[in-house]
C-alpha cells in the first residue's frame, strides 16, 4: 500500500476554550500523518492525548494553527462528510443493553443508510466483511453486554471499519485489555493499517507493544510538547528517566 | 428473529383490541355483548341508556386511554434513551409538572382574582383548564430546550430538568395555600389523574391531535437508534448530537403536555412500558421499540383503565394509583434484573 500524507497538522495548539479564559493543553504542534501507517501516540496521563485526539476528530475546535484532512480544513468538512472520513474507538464505555454484535457494526453504516437507518444488502456485506477482517464473525449474534472487554473492542474496531473511513482514530484501545489481547489489538491494527492502507492514529499507555507495532511515535509530554519520530531513534536518557527522539 | 418480532406485534394488537372491547363490555351497568357490538357498529338498540352509557362514557374513556398510554409510552422511550437513563420517564424533565402549574394557575387562582370559580363553569372551564396545562408544560419545555442548548452533560440537564420540576410543584403549593378549598379541591381531583375526564367533544381533538403528532414521534428513530451509542460516537457517525437532542426533547415534551393537559398527570405508565418492551422484545432497535411502545402502552393504560372501573370500584380507584400498582413492580423487577446482570459481569 502506497504512503500518502493524509493529515497535516500545522502549528496547532490544543485545549479548552471557556467565555473568559483559554486552558491550553499543548501548543506548537507540526507534523504530518500517513496512510499505510500506524502512528502511536505515547505520553504519560494528563498529557492531553485524549484533547488531541478530540481536536483531530472535529470533536473539539482548535485553539490556533490548522488541520488538513485529505487536502481539505478540518474545520470546512460538514458533520456527514466528516462521518465518512473519520472513524473513532472512544474509551467511553457505551452501556448497551439488547443490542447483538451486528446490530452495532451495523450502525457503522449509519452515514451511508437512509431516513430509517435501514440496512441494504450491500452494508449486510459491509458488516459481514468488518466482522471477518477483525476476525470475529463468531460473536455475531452475541448480545453486547455478554462480552468481554477484549471481543468488545474488537467489535468497535469492526464497527469503524464498517463505516468505511480511510483514517481511524482510537483513544487507548488497549486500556482494560489483559497482555494477550493487547498484543493481538495492536497487531491486528497495524495489519489492518498496512493491508488495506487505512491511516490509524492511536493513543496508548504501553510503550513496550507500542514501540513493537508502530510505524511512528508521537510522544506527548506534560510540558505540553510533541514529538514524532521513529520508534527505533526513542531513547531514554539515563538521567532524567525521560524518553526523547535521537 | 423478525418472525418473533411480527408475532409480538400482532399479539399486543390483538390485546389491544380485545382490551377496548372489554372496556366497553365492563362496568356498573352490565350491557349483553351483542348489544355493545351492535351499538359500536351504529345498529339501533332500543334500550338508550344502553346506547349512551356505550356511546358518551365508555367509548370515548376507552379511546382516551388508548391514545393517552400510547403518547406517554413513545414519550417515555425517547427520553430514556436521550438521557441514557433508565429512570428517566415523561415527567422527568418536568414538562407534567409545568403542566399542573399551568392548571394551579387557572383553578386556584381564578376563583380568587375573577371571583368566578373556573372549576364550575363546565365545558369552558374544562377547556380553559386544558389550554392552560398545555401552555404551562410547552413553557416549562421551552425552558428545557433553552438549557438543554446551554449544557453539555446530560446529568446536568437531568438535574436542571428536575429542579424546575421542583420549583413548579413549590409554586402550586403556595397557590393551594391562599385557595379556597373548593378549588383546591378541583385541582386535586385534577392531579388525581383520569381518562373519564375527557368528555365526547375533548375526545375527538385529543385523538386527532395525537394521531398527527405519534407519526411524528417516529421521524426520530435513526436519531434515537445513534443516540444510545453515546455523544462521541453518535457524533462522530455523522450526527448533530446538540440538535437531535433538542428534536427529541422537544418531541416528548410535546406529547406528554398534550396527553396531561387532557388526562391529568399519569405517572409510572411511560416509565414501564419501554421497560417492558425491551424484555420483551431484547432489542434496543427504536425501529422495534417505538411501534412496540406505542402498541403496549395503549394495551397496559386500557388494562389499568378496566382495572380502575372494575365492579366493586365504581371508578372509585384514580388511574393512578392502577398504573402505579402495575408499574411499580415491573421497575423494580427490571432493577433487580439489571443488578443480577452487573454482579454476574
Amino acid at each position: 500500500m502506497k504512503r500518502e500524507e493524509t493529515i497535516r497538522i500545522e502549528k496547532l495548539s490544543i485545549g479548552y476554550q471557556g467565555r473568559h479564559s483559554v486552558k491550553t493543553v499543548a501548543e506548537g504542534i507540526s507534523d504530518s500523518i500517513h496512510s499505510g501507517e500506524l502512528t502511536c501516540l505515547l505520553g504519560e496521563n494528563g498529557a492531553g492525548k485524549s484533547t488531541l485526539l478530540r481536536t483531530l476528530s472535529g470533536f473539539l475546535p482548535p485553539i490556533s494553527g490548522e488541520i488538513t484532512i485529505l487536502g481539505k480544513p478540518l474545520r470546512s468538512y460538514s458533520e456527514r462528510e466528516l462521518a465518512t472520513v473519520i472513524g473513532v474507538v472512544l474509551t467511553e464505555r457505551t452501556n448497551l443493553q439488547n443490542m447483538t454484535v451486528t446490530e452495532l457494526v451495523g450502525m457503522g453504516r449509519s452515514p451511508y443508510t437512509g431516513f430509517w437507518g435501514r440496512l441494504s444488502a450491500q452494508d449486510r456485506r459491509k458488516v459481514d466483511e468488518a466482522l471477518s477482517l477483525v476476525g470475529i464473525p463468531s460473536l455475531r449474534d452475541r448480545m453486547v453486554q455478554t462480552l468481554s472487554d477484549g471481543e468488545r473492542q474488537k467489535v468497535m474496531i469492526a464497527k469503524a471499519l464498517a463505516q468505511e473511513t480511510p483514517i481511524i482514530f482510537l483513544d487507548e484501545p488497549t486500556a482494560f485489555l489483559d497482555y494477550p489481547s493487547k498484543v493481538e489489538v495492536l497487531n491486528l491494527l497495524g495489519r489492518l493499517s498496512r493491508e488495506m492502507g487505512k491511516t490509524i492514529f492511536l493513543s496508548t499507555h504501553d510503550l513496550e507493544l507500542a514501540l513493537r507495532v508502530a510505524d511512528r511515535v508521537w510522544l506527548m509530554t506534560k510540558q505540553g510538547t510533541v514529538q514524532a519520530g521513529l520508534p527505533e531513534n526513542l531513547f531514554i536518557d539515563p538521567e532524567t528517566g525521560r524518553f526523547h527522539f535521537l | 428473529m423478525k418472525r418473533s418480532v411480527a408475532t409480538g406485534m400482532i399479539l399486543l394488537g390483538v390485546s389491544i383490541l380485545v382490551l377496548f372491547f372489554l372496556n366497553l363490555l365492563l362496568g356498573s351497568v352490565s350491557v349483553p355483548a351483542g348489544q355493545v357490538w351492535k351499538i359500536l357498529w351504529g345498529g339501533e338498540v332500543d334500550n338508550t341508556i344502553w346506547q349512551n352509557i356505550i356511546l358518551k362514557s365508555r367509548f370515548p374513556q376507552a379511546l382516551t386511554a388508548l391514545v393517552a398510554g400510547a403518547g406517554l409510552s413513545v414519550a417515555g422511550l425517547q427520553m430514556q434513551t436521550v438521557f441514557r437513563n433508565p429512570l428517566a420517564g415523561p415527567s422527568v424533565l418536568g414538562v407534567s409538572s409545568g403542566a399542573s402549574l399551568g392548571v394551579a394557575f387557572v383553578v386556584l387562582l381564578s376563583g380568587r382574582l375573577g371571583g368566578v370559580a373556573l372549576s364550575r363553569l363546565g365545558y369552558m372551564g374544562e377547556l380553559a383548564m386544558t389550554v392552560s396545562a398545555i401552555i404551562g408544560a410547552l413553557a416549562i419545555m421551552l425552558l428545557i430546550v433553552w438549557v438543554a442548548q446551554k449544557v453539555r452533560g446530560n446529568v446536568t440537564l437531568l438535574i436542571i430538568g428536575v429542579m424546575i420540576g421542583y420549583v413548579a410543584t413549590a409554586i402550586i403549593g403556595v397557590l393551594k395555600f391562599f385557595s379556597a378549598e373548593e378549588d383546591v379541591r378541583a385541582y386535586v381531583v385534577w392531579g388525581l389523574g383520569s381518562f373519564a375526564r375527557v368528555s365526547g367533544g375533548q375526545v375527538m381533538s385529543f385523538v386527532l391531535i395525537m394521531a398527527i403528532l405519534l407519526p411524528l414521534s417516529f421521524l426520530l428513530v435513526k436519531t434515537l437508534n445513534l443516540l444510545l451509542l453515546g455523544d462521541g460516537y453518535a457524533r462522530n457517525l455523522g450526527l448533530n448530537v446538540r440538535r437531535a437532542r433538542m428534536w427529541v426533547i422537544v418531541s416528548a415534551g410535546v406529547l406528554v403536555a398534550i396527553v396531561t393537559a387532557y388526562c391529568g398527570p399519569i405517572s409510572f405508565l411511560g416509565l414501564a412500558v419501554p421497560h417492558l418492551c425491551r424484555g420483551i422484545f431484547r432489542t434496543s432497535d427504536h425501529r422495534i421499540l417505538m411501534p412496540a411502545s406505542l402498541l403496549a402502552g395503549a394495551s397496559l393504560a386500557l388494562l389499568c383503565n378496566l382495572i380502575a372501573r372494575m365492579p366493586g370500584f365504581e371508578g372509585a380507584l384514580p388511574v393512578n394509583s392502577v398504573t402505579a400498582l402495575i408499574g411499580a413492580p415491573v421497575v423494580a423487577v427490571v432493577l433487580f434484573k439489571r443488578r443480577k446482570e452487573d454482579m454476574g459481569e
